[in-house]
């Protein structure tokens, strides 16, 4: 109770305390997206040949597909042109080890408190940081490739592991999956990969930090993470943003390959900078996540905490195409002040014996609207699939909107689906029992609103816990009386 | 593809035959949508799953209005007429258009008027025909029921007078000639409660003949203060007619209504069952239950619109689903900023029986008032093996074990059949549906 409460005195200083600029050399391209560009991008990084084809493969399709219009979100038109599509801190030649990067980019991921220094090395995450279009810094690298668990930047995968990452980039999500997508592959600058190879179990948390800092950039990062029979990881990921009055463009892709009873926990604490009270400035999330259960009896799960951005578009989504594979689905979205999100995911499920689960968590206050979207489908072969869906809205104030969309398809008379979803508002009894016990209207709020969302925090690992309930108090922070 | 000029000119005759008037402008408003619409395709949200263009690829309908007079005697009507006619109004429309001459008013002048729309849109009741009918377009936007609206024509206004309570139900029969051509037939129907009313309605639908009907309908019911309505759709036609049916109820009073929609036959079904609720403290409960077998394909789309405080709703959809059937369920429940003190429930449970089947359903809820109270849960799943076993322990054999517990599974719909003789109708039905002995 008194860590909230001082989280709460906290942010009465200090709204969205990631919100500093690092001031920082940074190498940037004109703005505005074409071959040129996409060219530029391939040559900077030094890629292969077939990287440039992919790319411009990728872009040819993006100039014939239109922008999604089905999500529940309203922003004004983005202009494509008008975006920074590479921006990169300057580093002096190839980093020999952590002590000789930027001091000044160090400081930065102090004040976020995030190791790279292995000074932490308690802590026990392996961490992978990617500032603006670039990963800077990677840390416990050698413990890991000891074991042979590959953890670096994908420009570093391509160079290094070009077979890999030929094999599986583009084979969760394909370059034409979606506007976003396509977008992404065409002009993605970096992101993490990670490879856990045959029946290792990753004995530390991995993670990657993405952090926008330059003024009009758009952040286009491409995540790959394979793992061989028999092996696990777990993942994190977290993301903030300095506050700056235009909106910038987030468009990431996530890939997850899950091999025979593999499995793959991945955990997102979203924290993107929301946009002022009026509803100026903040990053538009326009996201996508999938991963492939191919063998049998693998698993892979999504946790996150959505509490940043101003639009957050985005479904975790698994394909269930392993014999007896699992797919969870867990998610708090909180919306405030002008905030939107349209979130939720996608199980399809295609093989024997699939199950899983999705637990969704929406809480809505200000003008904010917050949207559950999700797909069930069980496909003919999905004999004895299996799913549980439950989605529960809460609304505080109302001025705000909460809204369910989950499609269910069915095409096999084995499978079993059920979905339930409830809205309401806090219980006055609820909140009244609190106060009568001298707890305050806005930390009694708190309270509740945690325990509303502890079924989600609970599958978050505990590095993340702490800082995921800190958050949503942090965000909840003026939203009630 | 529609050819949107093949109805251009229907209308165009229609216009210049009955140019006059409040119809002939909502007419012209509905072939405006419609010309720059088209006909829903699965690209728009709400027709994701049910495609209707494909019953237009190279068919021509015969309209209503090519035919004149209608070619059907009372005769033809006893088979379709439901248990009970003989203590009930009974109307009748064929190929769409209403026929006073087939149909039986029994209730007194004091408590049932059923006059012809052009009819009524001239006489005392001018001022109902202009402000409610047409109103179900604005919830409405999609080209199929535009095509309803172009063509409004023959239709019928039944209105149920202040405080009287209908002691005979209404049924209303739409039989469809399809014994020589392709008919399309798009009944048309503005139904007013005043004050404190009370009446039954019952609906079925019949298709005479091989060829194919598409009957388009659409059905507005504007109900007021403690008015209480009780409607039920039994939809049991062949394999060859098809269907879009709009029912739009508008509670515009502290009201009460009672829907229940029964399908179990035909081509393709789209239902739109639009609940508004205009008024504090409404109530209302839609049911259904669609039971499918061999092509057939019932999309039941429900919406619920909570636009003022502490009304009350609750839908429960029932579906089984065989052979190459698909089932869909749409459930939209809305709340808006003002509704506050809402409680609005919806459950939607499905059986599929074979592989080949499919079950879609999208409950979604839309909610803009923190005070409220909405839940919303669906399944999709098989017959209990526990239970089955059950049974069979006790020399039941399979089939009929299955059967009894699908019989067990539509009875809680079937029993929201308040009429007593039409319940055990279709419970016959149903019970025929799954092959049970008497």
């Amino acid at each position: 109770m008194k860590e909230e409460l001082n989280t709460l005195e906290q942010t009465v200083l200090n709204d969205y305390k990631y919100g500093f600029v690092t001031d920082i050399d940074t190498d940037i391209v004109p703005k505005g997206i074409n071959e040129t560009l996409i060219r530029l991008i391939w040559a900077k990084k030094n890629e292969p040949d077939w990287m440039l084809d992919w790319r411009l493969k990728a872009y040819t399709q993006w100039q014939k597909m239109e922008e999604p219009k089905w999500p529940n979100v309203t922003y004004p038109a983005i202009n494509y042109q008008d975006i920074i599509y590479y921006a990169a801190p300057k580093q002096k030649g190839q980093l020999k080890g952590l002590d000789e990067l930027d001091p000044e980019l160090r400081r930065t991921f102090e004040k976020l408190g995030i190791s790279l220094d292995e000074q932490k090395r308690l802590s026990g995450v392996a961490v992978d940081v990617v500032m603006d279009s670039v990963s800077v810094a990677t840390s416990f690298k050698k413990q890991l490739s000891e074991i042979g668990v590959i953890f670096c930047s994908m420009s570093e995968a391509i160079q290094q592991h070009p077979e890999l990452v030929k094999k599986y980039l583009g084979s969760v999500v394909p370059m034409t999956d979606n506007y976003f997508a396509a977008l992404n592959a065409a002009v993605f600058t970096d992101g993490s990969f990670c490879f856990i190879p045959k029946s290792v179990r990753c004995p530390m948390e991995l993670s990657t930090y993405f952090r926008i800092n330059a003024e009009n950039s758009g952040q286009f990062e491409r995540t790959l993470i394979i793992a061989e029979d028999d092996s696990y990881v777990s993942y994190l990921e977290g993301c903030t943003a300095p506050m700056r009055d235009e909106n910038q463009l987030h468009a990431a892709v996530v890939e997850l390959v899950a091999l025979s009873k593999a499995e793959i926990k991945y955990s997102t604490v979203q924290n993107w900078y929301p946009g002022d009270k009026e509803g100026h400035g903040g990053i538009y999330n326009f996201v996508t996540k999938r991963g492939i259960c191919i063998g049998e009896h693998s698993k892979i799960s999504w946790t996150q905490v959505e509490t940043g951005s101003a639009i957050t578009w985005k479904y975790p989504s698994v394909i269930l195409k392993g014999d007896g594979s699992i797919g969870e689905f867990y998610s708090i979205a909180l919306t405030n002040n002008h905030q939107q999100a349209d979130t939720g995911t996608k199980m399809i499920h295609l093989g024997k014996n699939t199950k899983s689960r999705i637990v969704s968590k929406g809480i809505s206050a200000g003008y904010s609207n917050n949207s559950y979207r999700g797909l069930v489908r069980a496909g003919k072969g999905a004999t004895n699939a299996r799913n549980y869906s439950q989605c529960d809205s809460l609304l505080l104030g109302d001025k705000c909107g909460a809204n369910t969309f989950p499609y269910i398809e069915v095409k096999n008379t084995t499978a079993v689906v059920e979905h339930e979803a409830t809205t309401s508002k806090i219980g006055e009894d609820q909140l009244f029992y609190c106060k009568q016990r001298g707890i305050d209207t806005e930390t009694a709020v708190a309270l509740i609103v945690n325990g509303f969302a502890k079924e989600v925090m609970n599958q978050l690992p505990m590095e993340f816990a702490v800082e995921a309930q800190k958050l949503l108090a942090i965000n909840l922070e003026g939203s009630v009386g | 593809m529609v050819d949107v000029n093949h109805f251009k000119d229907r209308f165009k005759q229609l216009q210049s035959a009955s140019p006059d008037g409040q119809i002939a402008r909502i007419r012209l408003k509905g072939f405006d949508t419609f010309s720059k619409t088209g006909l829903p395709a699965p690209r728009n949200e709400e027709w994701k799953y049910t495609s209707i263009s494909g019953l237009f690829n190279d068919k021509e309908y015969h309209f209503a209005a090519d035919d004149g007079q209608p070619v059907f005697t009372r005769s033809d009507l006893d088979a379709i007429r439901l248990p009970g006619h003989q203590g009930a109004n009974e109307l009748v429309f064929v190929n769409g258009w209403f026929m006073p001459m087939l149909s039986a008013i029994r209730s007194p002048d004091d408590q049932l008027t059923v006059l012809p729309l052009e009819d009524a849109a001239k006489g005392i009741y001018k001022k109902q025909i202009k402000e409610h009918l047409g109103q179900s377009s604005r919830y409405i936007k999609d080209g199929i029921h535009a095509l309803n609206t172009s063509f409004i024509y023959g239709g019928v206004f039944i209105h149920v007078a202040k405080r009287r309570e209908l002691q005979y139900p209404v049924y209303l029969y739409h039989l469809s000639d399809a014994r020589e051509h392709h008919t399309l037939c798009q009944p048309r129907s503005l139904i007013y409660m005043e004050e404190g009313s009370k009446m039954q309605l019952v609906e079925t639908f019949k298709t005479i003949g091989t060829s194919d009907s598409f009957t388009n309908q659409v059905m507005e019911i504007v109900v007021n203060n403690n008015a209480l309505i009780e409607y039920y759709k039994i939809q049991n036609d062949a394999a060859n007619a098809s269907q879009v049916s709009t029912t739009h109820i508008r509670q515009i009073g502290r009201g009460y209504a009672h829907a229940v929609t029964i399908t179990l036959n035909g081509g393709i079904i789209r239902n739109n069952m639009n609940l508004i609720l205009e008024a504090a403290g409404n109530e209302a409960h839609l049911y259904g239950l669609y039971m499918l077998k061999g092509h057939t394909h019932a999309d039941n789309h429900t919406l619920v619109d909570n636009r003022e405080p502490g009304c009350l709703s609750n839908q429960l959809y029932k579906g089984i689903v065989d052979d190459n059937a698909t089932g869909v369920f749409n459930g939209k429940i809305m709340v808006q900023p003002q509704a506050q003190k809402t409680n609005a429930y919806q459950s939607n449970k499905n059986i599929l029986l074979s592989d080949n089947a499919g079950i879609n359903t999208k409950p979604q809820l839309e909610i803009f008032a923190d005070d409220v109270k909405c839940s919303h849960g669906c399944t999709v799943g098989q017959l209990d093996e526990t239970a089955l076993f059950y049974l069979r322990t006790r020399g039941i054999p399979i089939e009929n074990a299955r059967a009894m517990l699908l019989e067990a599974f539509t009875e809680d719909i079937l029993d929201q059949v308040k009429p007593k003789l039409l319940r055990k109708h279709v419970k016959q039905l149903i019970r025929e549906h799954l092959s049970i002995k008497k």
